[in-house]
Formats: C-alpha cells, structure tokens, sequence
C-alpha cells in the first residue's frame, strides 16, 4: 500500500508488541502492530491519548524504558534487518542518524546546559567521526538556515532558553535531519506549540522530508494535520491498529466506527449547524490491563454485535490495501465460527 | 556579573554589622555574666574586674567601643582565657579546622558524587542499595560512634594510623586521616543521597531522551548532558556545608585531640565569654556568608538560564 508503487520499503514494523509489567497487571500498551513506510512518504499514526502511538515509536526506536516496558513480541525490519535483535552499540549507530525522532515538548527537548552549537555539532560527529568540529558547525548553521532561523550563525551559539517554543521545535527538526535521516519520527511535534506555529513547523516538515528524500511517521491526535501531511493513516485504538488506508481513501470511506466517529467529532468551517453540539465518542478509552478478548471498542460502538464482545476482529482488506478490524466486515460464517468458539472457551 | 559580584561582595557588609550588633545584645541580656561564680565575689573585686572590661560602662557605650576595635580587626580580650586575646585564639585554631574540614569535605565530595551517580545510573540493583545503605549509616551514626570505631580498626587493631594528635611535619600528615574520614562521613551519605536523587530526576528528563535518540552512549549522557543539572542541588547543599565543615567540631577535636576551632564555639558559650562568642560567630557567619556568595556564582557558571545584573 503505497502511493508511490515503485517506491522502496525503508521501515516495516510486523507484529510488534509492547507490553509494560505494572502492580496492577501488564499493560499491554502495543499489541500486534503493523505497518510499512516507503521512501518518501509520511504515515500518520492517530490516535487518542494511551492508545499506544507514543509507545509504537519509541518502540521503533528501541528507547522504552525497561523496566517497566519490554518489547515481547514482533519485528521492526529496517533496511531489511530486523533492528529489535541489534546490540545496544549497533542500534546507538541506527539512532539518530538513520531513524531519528523530534518529540512533542520541544521547551524541554533541548539540554537547557549547553549551547545549541554543542548540542547540533555532537549529533553531527557522533555519527560521522572524520568530520572536524568546525565543518560540522557549518553543516549545522546550514541546517539552522533551512529550518528558517535568522541569523544563524548568531544564534547558534545561544542557549535554548533563548528560543521561542516554535524556534526551539524547528532546532530540533534541524538537529534531527542533520545526519540525513532515512526516517524521521515526529512523536506529536506540534502539540505544545501554538496553532499559527503548528501549521509552519508542520509545513517546514513537509518541505524538508520531501526535498530530502526522508520518510516520516508524524504521531498526532489531530485529524486535520493527518489530512493535510500524510499519504497514508494508521488509526490506533487501545495498543492495535484497527483501520489503515490512504489517507483520502480514508476520509471517502471511514470503515471502522472509530474512524467514523473520529471523523465526525472533527469541527468543520463548511457545515458549521449552529443548533447542533459537535459530535463526540461517548464513553472513554478501556483500560488496557488485562483486557478480556474482545473489540476493545465494542462498549462505545453503536453498531457493536454480540461477537464483538467475545473475539477481537480479523483484519479486513477493503482493496486498495484499506485494511480494517471489525466484526461488520467479516463474513457471517467467520463471526458465527468465532463465537462458538468463544463460547466453547469460556466454558472450558 | 563583575557590578554583581561587588555589589554582592559590599552586601556581605551590612549583614555583619547586623549579625554582630545582634549577637553582641543577646549575649549580654541572657542572665548571668563571664565572673558570676557560685561563690559571690566581694564587690570591690567585682567592680575592679568590671572596669578592666569596661563593663561598667553603658551597654551603648561598650557596643561602640566594640564595633570600633572590629573595625581595626581587634576581637578584644578573651573574658575566660587571660594568656591571649580573642585573635590570637581564632587565628590559631582556624587554620587547623580548615584544612581538617577541607580534606573531609573533598572525601566526602569524591565519594558522595561517585556513589550518587553509580546509585543513580545502577538504580534498584544491589550497588544502588549498597551505597544508600552506607549512606543512611552514614547520616544515622553519630560522630561520636563512628570515630571510636573508626580509631578502634584502624590504630588499636592494625595500628596503621595514630589514634590521635595534630603533627605538622613528616609523618604528620597520618594524624588527619582518621578525624577527616570520621567528619566525611554524615556529609558523604547527605551527597550521595543528594546526588542519587537529582539524578534519578535528570536522567528522566525529556532532554535525556532527546540525547538517547540521537544515538548517544550511556556514559557520554550521564557526564556531558546529566551532570550539570544534576549537581545543581549538591552546589546549593555545599555552601552552608562547606561553613560548617571548616569551622570544626567539637566532637572530632576532643576525640582525635586536634586543635581546632570547633571547642571554642562550645566552651565559649558555657564560660559566657562575650568576647569570643562574638568572635566565633563572627568567624562563622562571614564563611557562611562567602560560602552562599560562591555557590550563587557557581550556579550561574552552571545554569546559563541564571544571570545575575
């Protein structure tokens, strides 16, 4: 599934699987989540919040924090080789200079102690040891110049808490491309920033990963940034994908109630009803401890049956590589299967 | 930041005059006096006494005749220790509580530090409650116990050190180990603990996980991005520390027989000698006072967020 249909595969999570051990049970925060990202292309991953898209990228990045987390189960193929089984020294050398990542805060993003030239020049030489400090300062005041910082040069040599939250953001985005990455992974980067600069820190992605060939996985709750950034979506809901599509594939025909009710809890300008409320999800997000086999989202769903609550859907290929979870779209003979099933189990 | 340490430096100024103004009247108005004996001396004696000291004055006019001698650096006489006066008592014993206090606290520094990081970095395995358990011995343990266990081990069993004494010349160098090590100890566990904890903080920190992102090794985190924040409450533990580590204490003083400074601040209170109660708290307050001038400094070499006009 992919625009562009020649374009190479540079990330393929498969299956993965992140479980976190808490005294009140494991919080099975990723469970079986799988996706693709082309060269070139950006993957939204949306989501409300706990549903697991933080954790998918850090995961992806091998930086969740053990313990509690564990990554149980799955494979993150990079280039073909699966990153989950690299040592600790082979991923440092991945981290950063093939996949980096840009994070939502970037107030407390940056080391508030060092200057953004030492921060900036000691990405740069990490990864390539035989460039000299000072033609890795001019590589970053180069990167500073693309992000749109004025006067480089200068500024280089401040501290972060001499930027603005927008200008800080956009070191990060410089930092982080700095090395060239293959994949950037951009965890909420707009969240904390303001909506004027939300949409320039969103557009400088765009033009950045375009120009430079990198594939992005932009994290967000925002389905508007989605529609405006992203060639293909990830819906996550309760630590599992449960719709895929591209994007305007998405928007035409939302599949899964989720998405549906996501959709429509978007404010829109053009059938702005004055006499009706916006459109919400009743109910909240499960509590994904020990979660019982089910449809995580069957207590919210309006078109819920009975075997949604005993079995977790199959994935369904819509065409057009549009793959959903949920019951609606199996055949009437795998549902009544996978309730006789259920049944059979829990009297056992 | 030059205008600002002068200007600090001329504030240590009117704070002294306030701390000796203040100590001078509360020492003289608590009840009873340096000659108040069981036995009443005769008032001809007493009043012969008096007028040596000028006591017969009005208070007013003995604190003025007081803040005059301070400001020609003379402390007065000593009410209780007729051989010498006041300075000599002070520039004596100082010296030898300074370099005391300042080989305990570079012990206490070293390992504190390093104890605190490897707690910290080696979080919940047996190093980490090794090195807190040491610490809470540490700051549990009076002065008074550990230094007899202390002189105990190492110079009645193994006899490798002396037991006590203050020596300046060849060998003398042994004599400070044990007190050094003994008055390391409650303010090692106390930086540890500081240094475990601020740590622990920074290295959750959102900008460690920006450093682990781009690849970094574990050790290049912790001394290059974690160290300057995580020292910041050790730096502003250190200053009032630091005072009161190299004024002595009375306790290692009497037990390891060094001549320090630290009796002084005790004795002189039971002998109600105004003079040199004055002068130790005098002594006292100016390093404290220079202590938190040179932490502030330090904090702002450290915090580029913090600048000083």
């Amino acid at each position: 599934m992919s625009l562009k249909p020649n374009a190479k595969t540079v990330l393929e999570v498969k299956d993965l699987k992140t479980y976190f051990k808490t005294d009140a049970g494991i919080v099975k925060a990723v469970d079986g989540v799988s996706f693709t990202v082309h060269e070139g292309e950006t993957l939204g991953i949306v989501g409300e919040s706990g549903s697991g898209k933080s954790v998918t990228n850090l995961s992806v990045m091998r930086l969740i924090s053990s313990p509690p987390g564990k990554i149980v189960g799955g494979e993150v193929l990079f280039e073909g080789q699966d990153i989950l089984k690299l040592s600790e020294t082979e991923m440092r050398s991945i981290r950063g200079d093939k996949i980096s990542m840009i994070f939502q805060d970037p107030m407390t993003s940056l080391n508030p102690f060092l200057r953004i030239s030492t921060q900036m020049v000691e990405t740069i030489r990490l990864h390539n040891k035989d460039v000299s400090k000072k033609e890795a300062l001019a590589r970053s005041i180069e990167m500073l110049k693309l992000v749109g910082i004025p006067s480089p040069e200068k500024r280089i040599q401040s501290y972060p808490h001499q930027f603005s939250g927008g200008m800080r953001q956009r070191v990060m985005i410089a930092q982080a491309l700095s090395c060239n990455a293959q994949v950037l992974v951009a965890d909420e980067p707009t969240t904390a920033l303001d909506v004027t600069i939300q949409a320039q820190i969103l557009e400088l992605i765009d033009k950045l990963s375009s120009q430079m060939g990198t594939a992005v996985i932009l994290v967000t709750h925002d389905l508007g940034v989605v529609a405006g950034m992203c060639d293909v979506v990830c819906v996550m809901y309760a630590g599992r994908i449960v719709e895929k599509a591209i994007t305007d594939d998405l928007y035409a025909r939302p599949s899964h109630p989720y998405t549906e009710g996501l959709i429509k809890s978007v404010p829109r300008m053009d059938t702005a009803n004055k006499n009706n409320r916006l459109f919400s999800i009743e109910g909240q997000p499960p509590n994904v401890i020990d979660l019982p086999p089910c449809c995580p989202f069957h207590p919210r769903c309006h078109k819920s049956m009975e075997v949604c609550r005993h079995a977790y859907p199959p994935i369904k290929d819509l065409g057009n590589g549009h793959e959903v979870a949920c019951w609606l779209y199996a055949e009437e003979a795998t549902r009544a299967k996978a309730l006789q099933d259920a049944e059979q189990q829990e009297k056992v | 930041m030059t205008k600002y340490i002068v200007n600090r430096l001329l504030g240590i100024i009117p704070t002294l005059l306030i701390i000796i103004t203040l100590s001078f009247f509360i020492v003289r108005v608590a009840p009873g006096g340096p000659f108040a004996t069981e036995r009443n001396l005769p008032e001809v004696v007493k009043r012969n006494i008096e007028a040596k000291y000028h006591m017969d004055e009005p208070m007013i006019q003995q604190y003025g005749r007081y803040m005059f001698d301070i400001l020609r650096g003379d402390l007065g006489p000593s009410f209780k220790y007729k051989d010498y006066d006041v300075n000599y008592y002070i520039a004596n014993s100082l010296p030898k509580s300074i370099v005391l206090g300042s080989w305990a606290m570079l012990i206490a520094l070293v390992f504190g530090i390093s104890a605190g990081i490897i707690a910290a970095v080696k979080q919940n395995t047996w190093i980490d409650y090794a090195s807190m358990g040491i610490a809470v011995i540490g700051i549990s343990v009076p002065l008074f116990v550990i230094a007899p266990v202390l002189q105990l081990i190492f110079a009645m069993k193994l006899q490798w050190l002396p037991t006590s004494g203050w020596y300046t010349t060849g060998e003398g160098y042994k004599t400070i180990i044990l007190p050094a090590v003994s008055l390391s100890f409650a303010y090692f566990a106390n930086i540890a603990r500081l240094t475990r904890s601020s740590m622990l903080d920074t290295l959750r920190s959102d900008y460690i996980r920006t450093a682990k992102a781009k690849g970094m090794k574990n050790s290049t985190i912790i001394f290059k991005h974690a160290m300057k924040g995580a020292m910041l409450p050790v730096i502003s533990y250190l200053g009032p520390a630091f005072a009161g580590i190299i004024t002595g204490s009375i306790v290692v003083e009497q037990i390891f027989r060094v001549p320090g400074l630290g009796k002084f601040f005790v004795q002189s209170s039971f002998n109600r000698d105004y003079t040199l109660i004055v002068g130790v708290v005098i002594v006292y307050s100016l390093i404290l006072v220079f202590m938190n001038f040179l932490v502030d400094i330090v904090y702002a070499q450290l915090d580029p967020r913090i600048t000083y006009k």
